[in-house]
């Protein structure tokens, strides 16, 4: 086995058994802790309820006494290949802030669908969040194939109209299994009782994914996150997002255009000659520049996008609604910046896909909207496909984190 | 980079945003090993200088071993180091005969008292997601009313790193820069960076503690391990469950919702 630790997220409709086919991947992969299953039983003869698996993962009072998971949350099994971090997303529709803080931290995801009552509100919803957050590995399950007699037309009828959904949102899954997760078939172990399936379980499939490669050999994007002045060094701490760094390389902050050379990588007890992606380092440099937070030092010779007008996708997640009247404050990497809607282009729900309303004056709790911005400042940006880390934002309206945005064309 | 070194690259990323947004922050040292481990992630982020302090909430009922590793540390490291205690109650003989009032008066109300004194507002805290179920639930920025209560059904959303950063005048923000990290991780971390800790960890006559709290509330649990590498290893491939020994989560079911939404840590 080897270091690898891929994140998965499990989304669906409520009650189609994301929890529960969680409890069975830990049960399976023999990752319980000892005790855990007697506590469950425990727990479950209290409450005089037969042994619930979900009871693994939904450890509120509230969520195990009303069988619905509340909050995301993560546990952790492995195969024989490497680690996983397993993700469970609430499937209850008043809850889809927290699948969304779920999703957004997967490489990976399994939509999973009740085989008996086929695609709902949720599914379609979850699926098309996983799309916007540019999840490509997804794993289908249709699940509670022991309601259905283990049918096999029972699952290519729900299979067919999932992938019609999925199709029409640009997601493809890379497979489709019939499962039950009450009494595991296909999770783990083959399923004797679907002899028509010949392909993978949920396991052999997740072990074909990748973890998602570290962006090294992207431009250098490294914005600044705070300045340190312990002593007579002044140090710009940050995270690089993107690309390299060496000892002398000439560097340019944008938005501000300021340009100078990076005289020393900084670390704990030390210095280092280079840095890549995915670090936490700090730098001092070759002039004397009153830099700030918020920042990007970039190479010259390949420059992001400096702009105060751009269109994104957004997901509204707050109660209030966001009106298009209002200022607001983006934050993009370190970035902080107030800004206007000047036009909602238009506006679906995020479960029927509609399109509720071209030129709309507010975005509701759960709409999606693709609309066009003017922040009071410049910003560097990236077109989300390019790099990640600088293509998406959220919006912050009443001191949270109310909306998800995805950078689509500046 | 391999995966020590990304989990401590997301930490290191946490606690700088946390002190970017708070300049009335500490860090929360119960001299544990995740606690330590925070601590030695936050010298990392500083470069060896910690600017805010470090507090150790003493309940009067922890292991001599503690005080003297604590001292002994804090010099070391130059930290500042708060010692919060909640004198009032000790004097009332508040102890461990009933598990919820004595968590509650010597740990939390101890916390809320220093907090208050130091008008702190925020708390960097060791917590991990494999530790208890409960746990497994919380935000990396996560905000306690004036009652230090956790509103658990409603938290803000998270993604991308970022994090709710400002809050209103009465809550305070719970940050938890380790929640992504197991304890297995702690332990190979522990020993990649040979990081000091408390030899109240280590195997005497075949029985450890996994978990330190309280003297009188942390039972041993059998095991050989009385070096890190041993620990590791026990740890790939043991099945008993870290907090097993720790008395106050099982006293009945929601024991640790019923502490954590009250103000526990």
């Amino acid at each position: 086995m080897n270091d690898e630790h891929m994140r998965i997220v499990i989304v669906g409709h409520v009650d189609h058994g994301k929890s529960t086919l969680i409890g069975r991947l830990f049960f399976d992969t023999d990752s319980l802790p000892d005790g855990k299953m007697d506590e469950i039983k425990k727990v479950c003869e209290q409450l005089g309820r037969d042994v619930e698996f979900a009871y693994v993962l939904d450890h509120l009072q509230e969520e195990r006494e009303q069988s619905v998971t509340i909050d995301t949350t993560q546990m952790f099994f492995k195969t024989k290949k490497r680690h996983y971090v397993i993700i469970d997303a609430p499937g209850h529709v008043e809850f889809t802030k927290n699948m969304i803080t779920g999703a957004s931290q997967a490489e990976a995801a399994i939509l999973i669908v009740d085989g008996e009552e086929g695609v709902q509100e949720q599914t379609k919803r979850h699926a098309y969040i996983l799309g916007m957050l540019g999840l490509k590995q997804v794993i289908a399950v249709i699940n509670k194939m022991d309601l259905v007699d283990y049918k096999q037309e029972r699952f290519e009828k729900v299979r067919e109209d999932l992938l019609k959904f999925l199709d029409s949102i640009n997601i493809k899954p890379t497979y489709v299994i019939p499962i039950s997760a009450k009494e595991g078939d296909n999770v783990a172990k083959k399923s004797e009782k679907m002899s028509w399936y010949n392909g993978m379980t949920i396991l052999e499939s997740l072990d074909t994914f990748s973890i998602n490669e570290r962006p090294i050999n992207k431009p250098l994007r490294y914005p600044i996150q705070d300045v340190y002045k312990f002593d007579e060094k002044r140090i710009l701490a940050g995270r690089i997002e993107s690309g390299l760094m060496k000892k002398g390389d000439e560097i340019v902050f944008l938005p501000s255009g300021k340009e100078t050379k990076i005289k020393s990588i900084e670390v704990f007890e030390g210095q280092k000659e280079t840095a890549e992606a995915g670090e936490c380092i700090g730098i001092t440099l070759e002039h004397p520049l009153f830099i700030d937070r918020g920042e990007v030092a970039c190479k010259k010779n390949e420059l992001p996008i400096v702009a105060d007008r751009f269109t994104a996708n957004v997901f509204w997640m707050a109660k209030q609604p966001f009106d298009s009247s209002e200022t607001i404050i983006l934050k993009c990497a370190t970035q902080e910046v107030e800004c206007n809607i000047e036009k909602i282009n238009k506006k679906l729900d995020s479960s029927t896909l509609k399109v509720i309303g071209d030129d709309a004056d507010e975005l509701k709790e759960r709409e999606v909207g693709e609309i066009s911005f003017k922040t009071k400042e410049p910003i560097v940006i990236e077109n989300f496909n390019d790099i990640q880390e600088l293509g998406r934002f959220v919006l912050v309206k009443n001191q949270d984190v109310s909306a998800g945005g995805i950078i689509t064309q500046k | 980079m391999d995966h020590l070194d990304e989990l401590e690259s997301k930490s290191i990323y946490i606690i700088r945003e946390a002190y970017k947004q708070f300049k009335d922050i500490a860090m929360l040292w119960s001299i544990g090993k995740d606690s330590t481990a925070l601590l030695w992630l936050c010298r990392k982020a500083f470069f060896g200088k910690i600017p805010f302090p470090v507090m150790h909430i003493d309940t009067g009922y922890k292991f001599k071993k503690i005080y003297e590793f604590r001292d002994k540390y804090a010099k070391e490291w130059n930290l500042k180091l708060i010692v919060g205690k909640n004198e009032e109650a000790l004097k009332a003989g508040v102890g461990p005969k009933d598990k919820l009032e004595c968590c509650s008066k010597l740990k939390t109300e101890a916390l809320k008292l220093t907090m208050a004194n130091r008008q702190l507002k925020a708390l960097l805290l060791g917590i991990r997601r494999d530790e208890h179920g409960i746990r497994a639930k919380e935000r990396v920025f996560s905000p306690r009313n004036q009652d230090f209560k956790w509103n658990y059904k409603d938290q803000p959303p998270e993604l991308w790193d970022q994090f709710k950063t400002k809050q209103t005048a009465e809550q305070h923000l719970r940050i938890h820069p380790m929640l992504h990290w197991t304890e297995l991780d702690i332990w190979e971390y522990i020993r990649r960076e040979n990081i000091p800790i408390t030899d109240l960890y280590f195997a005497k006559d075949g029985m450890r503690l996994r978990s330190i709290g309280c003297e009188c509330c942390c039972n041993p649990v059998p095991s050989e391990a009385d070096t890190v590498d041993k620990m590791i290893e026990e740890l790939k491939t043991t099945k008993v469950s870290e907090r097993s020994g720790r008395a106050q989560d099982k006293e009945k079911a929601y024991m640790m919702q019923k502490l954590r939404s009250l103000g526990y840590m």
